[in-house]
């Protein structure tokens, strides 16, 4: 699904976290949204995700509009900073929350949404998992779960807030290419957000850098490197 | 490497930094004992002791009749009233203040503590003022044939104001530490905010709910100085069990007070052996819930 960003603006009180920004994603990039903390990129992503309107502009998913696309509607697989994994619930009812959740009309059988999860967690590969808690997980091991519960709502785009924030760096590497195959399966828009331009440079296909609440520059990795538009721009990427 | 390394003999030298040597954890420990049996255990043998001084038959005696039953009616009654009432009203106010950002809420949040900084008594005469007979309101409520002091109602609002703080007190540092972020995972996996609030926030909320609970049933129970004051201290119509105790120790009728006493006492026992046992029953989960 392509996703198209026109004039998008967000005011909280007096500051205004976005500046109005307009953005073209193509369906089935692997787009990173690079800049350091304020700089608007998480909340143009939960803009995305239904969990923030924004006070101007529009949004459009495959050329229709879906600014008033309530959270529930938008269908968006959303991973959260911390994962935000439900900790009162094994990784399998975790996984399986989004499709119990269903309308009766439209919620798998039991049986169905044993055999989904039981997929997904072969897909992280973490097939024996299910019966743990959260809290019995590493963090790489959370932020695949997350990943997996994201993926059971048959999402139309995965959304990651600094998937990889909370992580040491070696694991970081392993589950860099782990999105990166995740994405390639499943051909989902993906957007992620990041303040490592290593991180963003090595795993995206588009990287739009930002600052200020303002979109820096928008283009491929190499494209950025080798080509800095503003100053800003320059001194992030080398830094 | 036995003559490299040769262990002290005296392994007094390892005791480890995180203890105190075991002279001073006994002190400590007994100062602790001491105090407890002196401000706690003592005094509650002393009331049943004092309420069973002529016999079981003659404490139960005491109980049976027609008074004293209507207390305990009427206790029972208020606390199956308020306790509900403010588990919604405490459940619902510490939503509002955690999960949502709004003008206001810094006095909210006062206004939440303001039955615990307010005598009791001057919150019954809150009531009295306000719905007493002396009152437009109240001389209204008395000619509809629904009088609010001196009846059911005044002492179930005086109670609810009383008891207000204590499960909103309970969930708040509970929810802000919990955060919002479950609670938007489960909308963005297409659950409706009632679905979200059953599944995710309820769960998560549970114990510090039940301690919220029972501390609220406690306090409804016990109250005195603001049920004193509105609710007349009827005998057998609007006498709690807290007023009914003090009325027989005045009529120096010391086997009743004290066997209504043990009987308040032991209620208060019940909701206290309900938690611990809950807690035994759910350990697993009380630690999954708090380490994460």
């Amino acid at each position: 699904m392509n996703i198209e960003i026109e004039d998008i603006a967000k005011q909280f009180g007096a500051t205004a976290a976005l500046h109005p920004v307009s953005l073209f994603i193509p369906s089935g990039t692997l787009v990173a949204l690079l800049g350091p903390s304020g700089s608007g990129k998480t909340t143009l992503l939960r803009i995305l995700g239904g969990l923030e309107f924004p006070s101007t502009g529009r949004v459009l998913f495959d050329g229709t509009d879906a600014t008033g696309l309530t959270v529930q509607d938008r269908r968006a697989g959303f991973v959260f900073q911390s994962y935000a994994l439900f900790r009162h619930m094994t990784v399998f009812d975790n996984i399986a929350y989004g499709l119990r959740a269903r309308s009766r009309k439209s919620r798998p059988a039991a049986a169905e949404i044993a055999r989904r999860v039981n997929k997904l967690l072969d897909l992280i590969k973490l097939p024996d998992i299910g019966a743990r808690y959260p809290s019995q997980l590493s963090g790489g091991q959370r932020q695949r779960v997350a990943l997996a519960r994201a993926l059971a709502i048959e999402p139309r785009m995965l959304l990651l807030d600094e998937p990889f924030g909370a992580l040491d760096a070696k694991v970081r590497k392993e589950l860099r290419q782990g999105l990166r195959d995740i994405h390639d399966t499943t051909g989902l828009t993906t957007i992620f957000v990041t303040h490592d331009q290593d991180e963003a440079m090595e795993l995206a296909d588009l990287v739009v850098v930002m600052s200020m609440g303002r979109i820096e520059q928008v283009g491929k990795p190499e494209d950025i490197r080798a080509r800095p538009k503003t100053p800003f721009v320059r001194e992030f990427i080398t830094a | 490497m036995t003559d490299t390394l040769t262990i002290p003999s005296r392994p007094r030298a390892f005791r480890p930094a995180t203890t105190e040597p075991p002279v001073i954890r006994r002190v400590l420990i007994g100062v602790c004992l001491v105090v407890l049996t002196v401000l706690l255990f003592a005094p509650l043998i002393a009331v049943f002791d004092e309420a069973l001084r002529q016999g079981w038959a003659f404490a139960i005696a005491s109980l049976s009749e027609s008074d004293a039953q209507s207390a305990i009616r009427l206790t029972l009654m208020v606390a199956a009233i308020v306790v509900p009432v403010n588990a919604a009203f405490g459940i619902a106010a510490a939503w509002a203040i955690t999960k949502f950002d709004w003008r206001g809420k810094a006095w909210v949040i006062t206004l939440i503590d303001l039955p615990f900084s307010v005598s009791p008594v001057v919150a019954g005469l809150l009531f009295v003022l306000m719905f007493g007979a002396n009152s437009a309101v109240g001389a209204w409520l008395v000619a509809s044939g629904f009088p609010i002091v001196s009846a059911l109602p005044g002492i179930v609002l005086a109670t609810l104001f009383i008891t207000f703080p204590f499960v909103a007190r309970e969930l708040i540092p509970v929810m802000l530490e919990q955060g919002r972020a479950e609670e938007e995972a489960a909308l963005t996996l297409g659950a409706s905010g009632w679905r979200t609030f059953l599944t995710v926030t309820l769960p998560n909320i549970r114990w510090a709910l039940l301690y919220g609970v029972l501390l609220c049933n406690a306090r409804a129970m016990g109250e005195f100085g603001a049920v004193a004051v509105v609710s007349g201290k009827i005998r057998g119509q609007t006498t709690t069990m807290p007023l009914m105790i003090e009325m027989f120790y005045n009529e120096y009728l010391s086997v009743a007070a004290f066997t209504m006493a043990a009987l308040l006492a032991l209620l208060a026992f019940v909701t206290l052996t309900l938690k611990t046992a809950l807690e035994w029953r759910y350990a697993d989960q009380l630690a999954a819930s708090h380490r994460h």
